[in-house]
């Protein structure tokens, strides 16, 4: 029998008997991150491509969600923080090698070029709308006449901080669940499968409706991809690593992986959404609501799991 | 310059002095630590054997908790020390989750807190509060570069070891077996 | 006098007095809180201001340390003396952690008084006057009806010195410290039959340049006496020869080349195989014998059969085995030493044990010698001039007709003993005053001690924390802690003699006062007052320091002074001359003393009860961070371990079904069962035929909050005790426990 023990009585809060550092904040602040960066990359994308018309919740009314849903994001964050007063020193300095200063000003950009977006459409949701002062009339005027470069900022932006989402764990070598490269596009795809779900939500247009479908069961398709790769991966890899795969199969998380995450989340919803496309009537809230379910539980999952994983020596 | 430690497995005997020797030297509240003590048995009864480690910060050559930290109040300083600045933590626990060795804690003020290799007293030429008190004197502490200190020479006689090197971290403590 | 039957009086039973007390620890938490909190970041480290000299009470060994002050005046550092041969400026982790003494808030804070509220009995604050006038009224009462020699003293610590002086003057000489009868008495006798010396505390051995350390049980390194900690370690880095003789994997086990894991109560026979070996292959030290030694013959006649391979039979240790470790021992010889132990009531043949181990020393010439044991020199304070203190018409050997004739030190369990009223026994004892002591953790048979306690017709304890012990007390004195307090100088034996002087950091906190004041108060209500002629306690010390060439002046600056040796024989036994303090004037192979008094002259194997199925041998032992049971409530030590646990060996673990952290309950072979379940953990450390717990947990009184109800206590289980007929020493180490259940143990109680 082998003995591993602390016997100095070592019991940092946080840390021991597991790490319990990053509580629900994070992983809920990484999916409406995820969500936002999903909704205003194709907000962008076919702002750019002309399809402001056939696809006006894509382009102009799904934007509304993804600025508060950005601010909302980032107020978990904080309240994440531990030395909360000191949250300003983020905006002092750019460390280029840290995930977390990347998706800081990431956000910092992003969420007012977002609610900017959605300005340049708030008359159009808003008729009566009125913005009073002049100089805002100014500014929407400005705005919308350079609608497209900002469009492609913004799409840059969204793949950045959608990215980043993944990265931030996966930049974490220490905790071998998310030391994989898999996890920025993992994310990636999942947060622009979220948007795609909302903006499928919330369209009453037929044809944006199926086309969303369709773009998200490709990106369930590639999800589904990147899951199957990352557990070949960490079965491949050394001990830890296949230690950290078992809490998903058999250990810990097994359960509510498989089930919330790929069937409730991921499978069931394709098959939905299939049916919804040979002709069936299937109400759109279930297959949207269930991938933002997935999404959100995904993110938990990897968070929690991931802090229970770490080097053995 | 860099400093490193060295911990002789074969003497320490796990009485944690260092530990509480840590507490009272800097602070560190009750409750709460910057270093530890690790036992490690093998083997099955008679044929036994046991590893006792004194475990803290490894002042990193490759600090994963100083890359990922969005404000640079985890920085490195001469000699490669790793030191946390507690008015520019956020404590966003980034660095904490970077650690292989969960050798950070967040400090119940709210920023984050590890052993700065006591660069306080190293300063003055005294050696860290651990190494000093240790009543087995297996500890061993100074400049890697200077080829007469304590710890240089005590890793140039002896076979030594550092923890999870696959992490990739290159620790500068090491653990003389 | 009433009788008044001492119930243990329990938290619930605190008076309004207590309330108050608690409100007042509770404003006091709050503002320091505050100041930390808001004004002052918590994060800063201390700023060292001033140092003061201090020897560390936390356990024996007595380090010399400077206490440190922050820019506020409050302790917050203990740093070694570097000066100092007991720590050479390391202090352990109890001495590091001294600190929590001092700031536990859970000290006894004013003195209290027992009285009966509405048929309850509870504790009263009162103030150091009524106090002390009561305990004097019925110390006084007490001589008038039963004679001075009634009282009795349990002390341990620097402080039993002063408590000594007010007793001895009052007149009585029963002054017992469990610190012989359950502790070093064996050996000392054990060894004082052979060597006509004891081995003395800080122990004589000479570990810092020994070849070869045998260590019988000793578990140094969990022992943390600092000195031998430090010396074994330096002994490693030279590369000596480490033999390891534990049942259990211990620390020490672990960094030896040699570790045997003998079957418990089995070391007699591996120690005369030992000697057989070293005796028939010639292996000992011819000269040394033939010049300083008596009884070859008859050692080697008896020991002809007891081979290797008989002791195989016994230890399970392999005979091969057996002789490599006695030719390593005979390689190193003379710098050897076959440790003599400290705790060593184990089996109640243990001063024979201990014979064993000084023979074996003998032969292999180690005694005297470089590497051996060395010959310790101290400093000879004159004592305060006082008048010569009353002969008492009866000591506590009253009580034991004829028995004990070679101890000369008290026997704590013989008080306790004498203190149960029994018409066979001449001689009562009425009364204790105990000081420093928690006699209801470190004396076996717990009920016996409550039941002396109980027909008791006064009893005053000094204690810093509200001990089991203060629970039955009817006047409880509260000493302020080491780091508070002048107290006697340090005079301890040592390669060379150095004096160490303690003198206060703070002053006392809350309503405590330190022992010397106590001491010098109750006398003068005693009617003592020649015997505490000094105004305080510096100008005591001052004095004894100026005799002696220093001044209290000069010490304050240095903490510690080392004074030359009177003699130049450190290690005497080359061939020179020597007359042993033994009848025969030569090292007592065989022991004409032992024989004279109707005892075996030749340490013999005695077979030791083995537990019945089911049941474990109860081991137990110290851990590094904790000194018994003193500092299980010392917040920086709690820290570090705040209960102890059950090492069980798997194979056991599997047959009971049981799962590492799980609670079980231990009980006894007399049926008896621990007051608080305690933590299993399985580990191959331990033999499967016994269990290990560290002493000094499962404490009973709520007002220790950090301690109360942690773990399990090791003396509730120690109920069998095997008196050592030699010095009445309690072997404590025949005791059998057993696992149960949360649940069995509710249905047991119902
Ligand atoms: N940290 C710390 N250090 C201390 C103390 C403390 O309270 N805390 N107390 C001090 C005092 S006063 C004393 S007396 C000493 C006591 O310390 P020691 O003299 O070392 O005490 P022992 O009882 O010999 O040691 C217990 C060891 O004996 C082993 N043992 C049990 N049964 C047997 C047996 O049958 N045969 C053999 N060979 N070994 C056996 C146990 O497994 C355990 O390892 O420690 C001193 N040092
Ligand atoms: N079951 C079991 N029993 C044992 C042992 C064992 O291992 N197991 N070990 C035995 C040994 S080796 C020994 S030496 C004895 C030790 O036995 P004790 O000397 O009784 O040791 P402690 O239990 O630590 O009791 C110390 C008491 O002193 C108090 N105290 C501490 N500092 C001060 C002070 O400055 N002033 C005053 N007035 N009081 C103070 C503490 O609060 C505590 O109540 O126990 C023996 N009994
Ligand atoms: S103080 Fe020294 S011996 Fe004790 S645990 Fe720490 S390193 Fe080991
Ligand atoms: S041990 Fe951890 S905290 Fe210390 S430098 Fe290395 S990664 Fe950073
Ligand atoms: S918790 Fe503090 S030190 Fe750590 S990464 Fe965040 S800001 Fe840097
Ligand atoms: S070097 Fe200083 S800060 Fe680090 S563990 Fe040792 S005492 Fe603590
Ligand atoms: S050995 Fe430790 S507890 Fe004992 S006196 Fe020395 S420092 Fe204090
Ligand atoms: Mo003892």
């Amino acid at each position: 029998m082998n003995e591993e023990l602390i016997i100095s009585g070592r019991m940092n809060p946080g840390i021991d008997p597991y790490l319990h550092v990053w509580h629900w904040p994070i992983p809920t602040y990484l999916f409406l991150g995820g969500l936002a960066a999903g909704i205003l990359f194709f907000s962008g994308l076919y702002y750019i491509l002309g399809k402001e018309k056939q696809l006006p919740t894509a382009v102009k009314w799904a934007s509304f969600l993804a600025a508060p849903a950005l601010v909302v994001g980032l107020f978990f964050l904080f309240i994440d923080l531990t030395h909360k007063l000191y949250f300003w020193q983020l905006y002092t300095t750019i460390r280029l090698t840290s995930p977390m200063s990347w998706g800081a000003w990431t956000l910092m950009f992003i969420t007012p070029l977002a609610f900017i977006w959605s300005a340049t459409y708030l008359r159009e949701l808003v008729p009566k709308w009125d913005w009073k002062l002049k100089i805002l009339w100014n500014f929407e005027a400005l705005a919308i006449k350079y609608r497209t470069p900002i469009a492609w900022v913004i799409m840059l932006l969204a793949v950045i901080l959608g990215i980043y989402t993944g990265i931030l764990l996966s930049a974490f070598n220490a905790r071998p669940l998310w030391n994989t490269s898999l996890l920025g596009p993992l994310f990636l795809t999942s947060g622009l499968s979220a948007g795609a779900a909302t903006i499928m939500w919330m369209s009453k247009d037929h044809a944006e409706r199926s086309l969303f479908s369709k773009i998200d069961l490709i990106l369930i398709g590639v999800e589904l991809f990147f899951i199957i790769h990352l557990f070949m991966g960490f079965l491949a890899s050394t001990e830890v690593q296949i230690q950290a795969a078992q809490l998903f199969l058999g250990g810990e998380f097994t359960v509510s992986f498989w089930v919330f995450v790929i069937i409730m989340g991921l499978i069931f919803p394709a098959l939905l959404e299939v049916l919804e496309l040979r002709g069936f009537k299937v109400p759109v809230f279930i297959p949207a609501g269930l991938i933002l379910f997935g999404g959100l539980m995904l993110r938990f999952i990897m968070v929690e799991a991931g802090q229970l994983t770490r080097y053995l020596y | 310059m860099r400093y490193a430690m060295a911990i002789d497995t074969k003497k320490c005997v796990g009485c944690s002095d260092c530990v509480v020797a840590c507490q009272t030297e800097n602070n560190v509240p009750v409750g709460y630590c910057r270093d530890w003590v690790v036992e490690s048995v093998a083997g099955s009864y008679p044929q036994l054997e046991i590893e006792i480690r004194s475990e803290r910060c490894n002042h990193c050559d490759n600090a994963p908790c100083v890359r990922c930290c969005p404000t640079g109040a985890s920085h490195i300083v001469d000699g490669g020390v790793v030191l946390v600045d507690p008015v520019k933590c956020i404590g966003c626990g980034a660095c904490i989750e970077a650690c292989p060795y969960d050798a950070r804690y967040s400090h119940p003020d709210g920023h984050v807190d590890k052993c700065t290799f006591c660069i306080h007293r190293v300063e003055k030429g005294q050696d860290p509060a651990c190494v000093s008190v240790c009543p087995t004197n297996c500890m061993y502490f100074g400049d890697l570069d200077n080829p007469n200190s304590d710890v240089s020479k005590a890793l140039a006689t002896r076979k030594y070891k550092v923890l999870a090197p696959e992490a990739g971290t290159k620790p500068q403590v090491y653990y003389l077996v | 006098m009433k009788k008044t039957r001492r119930d243990f009086i329990k938290i619930s039973a605190v008076g309004s007095g207590g309330l108050a007390l608690g409100l007042s620890t509770i404003k006091i938490a709050n503002a320091s809180d505050g100041e930390n909190g808001l004004f002052k970041s918590s994060h800063a480290r201390p700023v060292l201001q001033n140092r003061y000299p201090t020897y560390c009470e936390v356990c024996f060994w007595k380090c010399a340390a400077w206490t440190y002050t922050d820019d506020n005046g409050e302790i917050v550092k203990i740093i070694g003396n570097d000066e100092d041969p007991h720590c050479e400026g390391r202090l352990c982790p109890r001495g590091t952690g001294g600190v929590g003494m001092y700031h536990d808030e859970d000290r006894l804070k004013k003195p209290l008084i027992r009285v009966e509220k509405d048929g309850k009995q509870e504790f009263r604050e009162a103030s150091w006057e009524e106090a002390l006038d009561l305990v004097a009224g019925k110390l006084n009462k007490l001589k008038e009806e039963h004679g001075a020699e009634s009282l009795a003293l349990f002390s341990h610590g620097s402080g039993g010195k002063m408590m000594s002086h007010l007793v001895k003057a009052f007149g009585t000489t029963s002054i017992a410290a469990p610190s012989f009868a359950q502790c070093r008495g064996p050996r000392e006798v054990g060894f004082a039959a052979t060597f006509g010396e004891t081995v003395l505390s800080p122990e004589r051995t000479d570990i810092r340049d020994t070849r070869c350390l045998v260590l019988i049980g000793s578990h140094i390194g969990e022992n943390m006496h600092n000195g031998q900690v430090q010396e074994m370690s330096d002994a490693i880095d030279k590369g000596a020869t480490i033999i390891t003789v534990d049942p259990r994997f211990s620390t020490a086990a672990s960094k030896s080349q040699y570790w045997l894991p003998i079957k418990p109560a089995t070391d007699m026979a591996l120690l005369l195989a030992w000697i057989h070996v070293i005796i028939y292959e010639g292996l000992y030290d011819k000269d040394y014998i033939e010049k300083y030694a008596y009884g070859l013959d008859q050692l080697k006649q008896h020991v002809k059969n007891m081979t290797p391979e008989w002791a195989y039979g016994i230890t399970t240790i392999e005979p091969d085995v057996i002789r490599k470790t006695a030719h390593e021992m005979a390689a190193a010889s003379p710098a050897v030493i076959i440790h003599p132990g400290r705790h060593v009531t184990w089996y109640g043949d243990d001063t024979q044990r201990s014979r064993a181990i000084a023979i074996l020393n003998a032969l292999l010439g180690s005694w005297g010698r470089r590497g051996g044991f060395y010959n310790p020199e101290k400093v000879n304070l004159p004592d305060y001039p006082s008048p010569g203190y009353p002969k008492p018409k009866r000591t506590w050997k009253d009580a034991f007709p004829g028995q004990y004739k070679l101890v000369d030190e008290v026997l704590s369990t013989g008080i306790c003993y004498s203190s149960i009223p029994n018409p066979d026994m001449e001689f009562n004892i009425k009364a204790w005053m105990v000081y420093g002591t928690n006699l209801l953790a470190s004396l076996p048979e717990q009920e016996k001690t409550i039941e002396a306690i109980q027909n008791l017709d006064f009893l005053v304890v000094i204690d810093t924390m509200p001990m089991e012990i203060t629970g039955y007390a009817d006047v409880i004195l509260p000493e302020c802690t080491y780091l508070e307090r002048y107290d006697i100088l340090r005079a301890s034996p040592h390669r060379e003699p150095y004096l160490a002087l303690r003198m206060p950091a703070v002053k006392p906190k809350y309503d405590s006062k330190p022992n010397w004041w106590i001491a010098k108060e109750l006398g003068s209500r005693l009617g003592l007052e020649d015997y505490f002629k000094w105004e305080n306690i510096e100008e005591y010390l001052d004095w004894q320091l100026k005799k002696v060439g220093s001044s209290l002046e000069e010490m304050k600056k240095i903490g510690i002074k080392k004074f030359p040796r009177e003699y130049e024989d450190l290690y005497a036994l080359n061939g020179e001359d020597f007359e042993f303090n033994t009848n025969t004037g030569k090292i007592e192979l065989y022991s004409t003393e032992l024989a004279s008094e109707g005892f075996d002259p030749l340490p013999k194997y005695t077979h030791h009860r083995e537990p019945d199925p089911g049941y474990y041998r109860l081991n137990y032992g110290r851990a590094p961070m904790h000194t018994f049971s003193r500092t299980a409530n010392n917040p920086n030590l709690t820290d570090l371990m705040d209960e102890n646990n059950v090492w069980v060996n798997p194979k056991v673990a599997s047959i009971w079904g049981l799962k590492n952290d799980q609670y079980v309950y231990l009980k006894n072979q007399d049926g008896v069962v621990t007051s608080f379940p305690v933590k299993i953990r399985i580990t191959e450390r331990i033999r499967w035929d016994s269990v290990y717990m560290v002493h000094g947990f499962g404490h009973a009184d709520k007002k220790l909050t950090r301690a109360y109800g942690k773990g399990a206590s090791d003396s509730e289980m120690i109920t069998n005790v095997k008196i050592d007929p030699v010095m009445g020493g309690t072997g404590m180490r025949e005791n059998f426990v057993t696992f149960i259940t949360e649940l069995e143990k509710k249905e047991d109680r119902s």
